[in-house]
């Protein structure tokens, strides 16, 4: 799993890559009502604006963490995006992305360097 | 935040793992571990403690009750005089132009006036009254913390420290003790549920905490909750709902002028801003705070511009509060429109990411009131 600084894993499943916040994200966000995904089809860059999480307390944007295509969204997180808080890892991923150049996944984080980041 | 003001109940809410912010100059918790949603929830269900000793706590004394409130009457267009003993009222401070520079709560106190302002006003408000009001003192108690204590299970909780809770009302207030200290009660609160505010010495305001937190049903509450509790009973923040720009009737507040002090009344005017707010109470306002509910999941906060059809170019009002109800379980707001467009019912667009969202007007509160009238 690779990780960037913006508290995104993601997690590489063939040739797609499964994209969601971290529990240490979701643990600062609080509890997260709302998650507006991108449409699947979408091509994105990194650093673009691709998912807005609203929390009880605030709205934060998430942004592609690498170029590429949104394959899927987890459209669960429409009528529970608790999910997200839950399940930071696992039921509570928000999309899968086909990278238009995998060794960008290279350039991010692995586990023990995120977690000295939030250390 | 070293440079922030401590509440008495500080190390408290470190101790209970609080996250802490900074409010009106005051280092606040925000919420607990327990979280916004379920500190909310819990309040609604059972009970929350909140400390809102960032609060301005002022005492208005003068020849006896009378005077202070025929002063207070110059700068408040509430029915003072004609409150009982042992009572408190809602109430605003106006300006020359009747915009309102604090809401407030006031409480007959027999021989004096206490009253409870918002921490970010506080200094001003004691400004104002000391330069306008003649032949009453003015003191902020700063020896006190205030304490609020809400939701359903709030009387049987209260009443255990000192059966004499429970025969208060809605707005009643009354001098109890509590857990050894002298507290000034009254049966009132800022979420839209049966509660009291307690206002308790400083040096008590822990052991009292804690004394309250023990019973099973209470939990402690922050800020983040206070917010959202509020905006479901449909309660205004000022500085956001309303502030120096915006008259108690185009606020939707007229409920809190009384007849006494509107036209035809014994004591008609005599406040600031009186010719704008008798005119306005007479014609109606402009604009009017509404409740909105968004269509939909997405909340719309504070700032959101709000449209009278969804390709419209020019803004009609914008959303003044807003965000998750944990309750509705849905995102609710409130705003100001045109008042030929606060039509209970009708639709609305506000503008979030680029996109124009319906919103429908509806009636507040968001949560129906759980006083004890």
């Amino acid at each position: 799993m690779k990780f960037t600084e913006e508290h995104e894993w993601l997690r590489p499943e063939g040739d797609i890559v499964v994209v969601g916040i971290t529990e240490h994200a979701t643990t600062q966000l609080g509890d997260i009502v709302f998650v507006e995904l991108p449409e699947v089809g979408t091509v994105v860059t990194k650093d673009e604006e691709v998912v807005v999480i609203e929390s009880v307390k605030a709205a934060s944007d998430i942004t592609a963490p690498i170029d590429g295509e949104i394959v899927e969204v987890n459209t669960a997180l429409a009528d529970n995006p608790g999910l997200a808080n839950e399940d930071a890892v696992g039921a509570g991923w928000f999309f899968k992305i086909k990278p238009s150049d995998p060794s960008q996944l290279d350039s991010l984080m692995d586990e023990a360097a995120y977690n000295s980041l939030i250390a | 935040m070293s440079d922030l003001f401590h509440t008495p109940l500080h190390d408290l809410h470190l101790a209970l793992g609080a996250k802490m912010v900074p409010f009106a100059g005051y280092a606040m918790p925000v919420q607990y571990p327990m979280g916004v949603m379920q500190e909310h929830l819990q309040t609604r269900s059972k009970a929350g403690l909140f400390d809102v000793s960032h609060m301005g706590q002022v005492i208005i004394t003068g020849a006896d009750y009378q005077a202070v409130a025929t002063a207070l009457e110059s700068l408040i267009p509430i029915d003072i005089l004609g409150l009982d003993q042992d009572r408190q009222r809602y109430g605003f401070f106006t300006n020359d132009v009747g915009g309102i520079l604090d809401d407030l709560m006031l409480a007959n106190r027999g021989d004096h006036i206490f009253m409870v302002v918002n921490a970010g006003c506080k200094a001003d408000d004691i400004a104002h009254m000391k330069a306008n009001l003649n032949g009453v003192s003015v003191s902020e108690i700063t020896d006190r913390a205030l304490l609020a204590l809400q939701g359903p299970a709030a009387e049987a909780v209260l009443s255990a420290l000192n059966p004499k809770a429970a025969s208060m009302r809605f707005m009643d207030v009354a001098t109890l003790s509590l857990a050894g200290a002298e507290c000034w009660v009254s049966r009132s609160g800022y979420t839209g549920e049966d509660g009291y505010e307690i206002s308790v010495p400083a040096a008590q305001a822990i052991a009292l905490a804690q004394e309250l937190l023990a019973h099973p049903d209470v939990a402690p509450i922050g800020l983040g909750a206070r917010d959202s509790l509020r905006l479901e009973g449909g309660l205004c923040l000022y500085g956001h709902d309303i502030d120096a720009e915006t008259t108690p009737i185009q606020a939707s507040l007229n409920w809190a002028i009384q007849k006494v002090r509107r036209n035809g009344g014994d004591r008609m005017g005599g406040f600031p801003g009186a010719d704008v707010i008798l005119a306005e109470l007479k014609h109606g306002a402009a604009t009017k705070r509404v409740g909105l509910l968004p269509e939909g999941r997405a909340p719309m906060r504070e700032g959101v511009p709000l449209f009278a059809q969804a390709d419209d170019e020019t803004a009609i009002g914008k959303i003044t509060s807003g965000g998750f109800g944990p309750t509705v379980e849905a995102p609710i707001a409130m705003g100001y429109l045109p008042a030929e467009h606060a039509i209970e019912g009708a639709k609305v667009y506000g503008e979030l990411r680029g996109k124009r969202l319906p919103l429908t007007l509806t009636s507040l509160p968001f949560t129906p009131a759980n006083f004890k009238r």
